[in-house]
């Protein structure tokens, strides 16, 4: 069992952040997300892109939005559970929760803030009709072990670099590998893309375009895909079927919790501290719904600021505290650092 | 500037005709938001970033709309339900050539 003062679900911006203002206030912070490196959206969609909101930062790209935020929570030593989505909570008696993951691990703390963004990346899944009748049962929108495709004969759907990569990695262990795209051109690396090209010239890889997987046969397990390229219909014999389409978030889960849920976020209480209908249980960024509320990375900083501060409150109910900005108490990480302003050296006048 | 008429058919089928700003730099997708014509969540996902295809609808009317992009091609060759009439709304800038455009949004996924 993980143990921590504030537990984040969600390491994006808002979520990080959140660990740096804890930190002075000398809460410790773990925190789950379902991608397998910290930084949400940022990280996952758009590292590349420029972001021109940030106060006193005229342009700065996503990525290093979130490796400056790593760097800045650093002194604090937050846990990480990565690759694992929050799934189930549990209210103890003294009031606080055990949250526990679809891979089973489990998180002890007073306090839960969720800074899970627009939810949960989720692998998007093809509109085929029967598609969810052979989920686990040849079809995979996660390649977790490769083994499982040993002299298999596999069919891979998708354009970019996953549905590239994974082909080429197959080629060494399945039977056969079909690539199908509804275009001619992917969008993946160029080098990935010229790989794909050399093996469908030696034969390792069956390339069908453009297509699409437009239907699904089997009894128990899957069979046979039915492919549509054109106006020709056919069918092709495979034990698996990998839709490799990306991801896209959904609020999953959490939406499951007794939260009051309201346009796909999180009810909580602005005129205080982001608190939702259940107490201990906080909102922040993206995730939440407010009167007036703004999806911006800056209000979710502003917004895990009073969160902390409310959450230092209801763990030590007795004690007295005032906030103290950094220039002036300076950061004292609990790694031992010490950050201050440096104290001025003055000459004496004789 | 002088605002435009668009006609905008929902994933339940039921049409609006909105008014949509041309100095504002919004965009189609932003348009459906403000409104409030597909929930929350379900629609401009990346923000606009032509990288997530949640926005996407099927051109009804004749206009001449901006040329793909590269982005916007690409995207839709990944996305679901996608039919020859089909653009990402976050690519279609609200202009005054656009005024009477019809519009239907594509299924959520």
């Amino acid at each position: 069992m993980i143990k921590t003062d504030i537990l984040i679900i969600g390491a994006g911006p808002t979520g990080l952040f959140a660990v740096f203002e804890a930190g002075l206030l000398k809460l410790k912070c773990h925190l789950i997300d379902a991608l397998p490196q910290p930084g949400g959206q940022c990280a996952e969609i758009y590292p590349k892109k420029p972001i021109y909101d940030i106060p006193a930062f005229p342009e700065i790209l996503a990525g290093d939005l979130v490796n400056n935020l790593m760097k800045q929570i650093e002194p604090f030593q937050p846990g990480f559970t990565l690759g694992e989505r929050a799934d189930t909570i549990e209210k103890l008696n003294d009031g606080s929760f055990i949250v526990t993951t679809d891979k089973g691990t489990k998180h002890h703390a007073p306090i839960v803030a969720i800074a899970g963004g627009l939810g949960s990346f989720e692998p998007r899944k093809p509109p085929i009709t029967n598609l969810s009748d052979f989920e686990d049962k040849g079809v995979e929108y996660i390649i977790r072990d490769p083994e499982l495709y040993r002299n298999k004969n596999v069919v891979i759907s998708g354009g970019g670099d996953s549905a590239l990569d994974w082909s080429i990695f197959l080629t060494n262990v399945a039977k056969s590998v079909t690539l199908i795209h509804r275009r001619n051109e992917f969008r993946g690396a160029l080098d990935s893309v010229e790989k794909v090209q050399e093996l469908k010239n030696i034969g390792k890889i069956e390339l069908i375009t453009p297509a699409e997987v437009v239907g699904l046969v089997g009894r128990n397990q899957l069979e046979e895909v039915v492919i549509k390229q054109g106006a020709e219909v056919f069918n092709r014999e495979c034990e698996h079927f990998i839709p490799l389409f990306g991801l896209a978030p959904k609020l999953g889960p959490i939406a499951d919790w007794g939260l009051e849920i309201e346009k796909n976020a999180i009810k909580v209480d602005n005129t205080l501290d982001y608190q939702t209908n259940i107490p201990g249980i906080y909102a922040i960024g993206d995730v939440n719904t407010y009167p007036g509320k703004l999806k911006l990375i800056l209000c979710g900083f502003h917004e895990a600021t009073l969160m902390c501060q409310s959450a230092f409150q209801r763990i030590f109910p007795e004690k007295r505290y005032v906030m103290k900005y950094t220039t002036v108490g300076g950061v004292e990480g609990f790694d031992g650092s010490k950050k201050e302003a440096p104290k001025a050296v003055v000459k004496s006048i004789d | 500037m002088n605002d435009i008429k668009i006609k905008i058919i929902d994933r339940e089928g039921v049409i609006h005709e909105v008014d949509a700003p041309t100095d504002m730099n919004m965009n189609l997708m932003e348009i459906v938001r403000s409104y409030e014509l597909a929930p929350e969540g379900t629609i401009g996902i990346c923000g606009g970033m032509a990288m997530c295809a949640s926005c996407q609808c099927y051109i009804l009317s004749n206009h001449e709309l901006p040329k793909m992009s590269y982005d916007e091609d690409l995207m839709l060759s990944e996305a679901f339900n996608v039919k020859e009439n089909s653009r990402l709304g976050c690519q279609i800038f609200i202009k005054e050539e656009l005024n009477g455009l019809e519009v239907e949004l594509a299924p959520e996924v």
